[in-house]
């Protein structure tokens, strides 16, 4: 599949949400939006993406994890942490960084705020009529 | 931009991407954020191929026709810029990525009003435009929780319209409504003045804060009012009641 590398090239140097080494084979991987970049450690190109949309975070013994995808769940990316610390906080923060997640976020609070004030918090947006934030849009 | 230096290595392979579960992103079955035809310019100096476009989150794949189960490819939308150009082309718009050797992707839709969808669609699929949404909407949830003893800070106040309505909207104006006494002297019932763009933060919806040149801002408002102004033209060659009961 074609894809426009130079500005997942540039989008791996915006600033990240997380960064940190991380082991198995010693990476440096840092969360940009809802991508997972790689680094060999000593270079300023990332090895590789992952893109998070649709994946399961499970805890590994103490202080690891694995990231798995709907599409192949026998695949697994092993990350191994420096401390069940970080591991917690890595985890919370991959779950948060899919799109999915922050669009079903927006709906939430929308729906929320709409409850309680009555009034539509997206008008000062100018997006209230936009499909992708309609309620039905949260499945159960 | 200075890079970081590193060590002198063979040319490397590409960057590997989870291909899969990006297929997969593209073809699951919930609705899509915005989908249909659209003609690619294949280089600068390529002909066009229409392909079938899918928006979903910040991805724009794009597949050979409707019915392929494999997009052809994506386009990574974080940080780019939707603009209109002049091309040969009818109803064409450019994605354009900053950066040397940056690639500007030429779309062309088969309508005007598919342009615009198109334009308004991808302007705001950034994932960092999402979170400044989510973030502006928790920050005030938790003030109405916390008793609402400030309120909201709003992020522009929006200005009223000339009959005292106040809040702008995306559904034409009924031109019926009559004026209330006391609104602006020598206002009539009739037309509606042309419906201000929508209020939005000094951020442009596709990039960090201080990355917005004046020029993209100005290009992206610029956009917005043209779309509308010809949107408020066409309704005026089609005057909805004009008075009558």
């Amino acid at each position: 599949m074609r894809y426009n590398e130079k500005e997942l090239q540039a989008l791996s140097r915006q600033p990240a949400e997380m960064a940190a080494e991380l082991v198995v084979k010693r990476r440096l991987v840092k969360l940009v939006v809802n991508f997972l970049f790689y680094f060999r450690t000593d270079e300023a190109e990332p090895v590789g993406a992952l893109l998070l949309e649709h994946c399961r975070i499970t805890q590994e013994e103490p202080s690891g994890f694995s990231i798995s995808f709907l599409e192949d769940p026998e695949r697994k990316y092993h990350f191994e942490c420096c401390s069940e610390e970080q591991c917690q906080e890595w985890m919370g923060a991959l779950r948060r960084a899919s799109y999915e997640f922050m669009r079903r976020s927006l709906i939430f609070y929308r729906n929320e705020l709409q409850k309680m004030t009555g009034k539509d918090p997206l008008e000062q947006f100018g997006i209230s009529g936009e499909a992708r934030f309609q309620l039905s849009g949260l499945k159960a | 931009m200075t890079q970081v230096p590193r060590p002198h290595r063979p040319r490397r392979a590409a960057m590997k991407l989870n291909e899969r579960s990006l297929a997969f992103y593209a073809t699951c079955d919930t609705p899509a954020d915005n989908e249909g035809f659209l003609y690619k310019k294949g280089g600068r100096h390529a002909a066009y191929h229409r392909r079938w476009f899918v928006l979903r989150g910040n991805m724009l794949f794009y597949f050979e026709d409707a019915a392929s189960r494999e997009p052809v490819g994506v386009i990574i939308l974080e940080g780019c810029t939707v603009e209109l150009v002049e091309a040969a082309e009818e109803f064409a718009f450019a994605v354009r990525f900053a950066g040397a050797r940056a690639r500007t992707y030429v779309l062309a839709a088969e309508s005007q009003a598919a342009m615009e969808g198109w334009v308004k669609a991808l302007s705001r699929a950034s994932f960092d435009y999402l979170r400044l949404v989510v973030r502006e909407l928790e920050r005030q949830l938790e003030a109405v929780r916390s008793g609402g003893a400030a309120p909201p800070r709003r992020p522009r106040a929006l200005p009223p319209k000339e009959n005292g309505c106040a809040v702008w909207s995306a559904e034409p104006a009924a031109a019926t409504a009559p004026a209330p006494a006391g609104a602006t002297p020598g206002s009539q019932p009739g037309p509606e003045p042309p419906p201000l763009p929508p209020r939005r933060r000094a951020s442009a919806p596709n990039g960090p804060l201080d990355s917005a040149s004046f020029a993209q801002l100005h290009e992206w408002y610029g956009q917005e009012v043209r779309a509308l102004r010809s949107q408020w033209l066409k309704s005026q060659a089609q005057p909805e009641g004009g008075g009558e009961a």
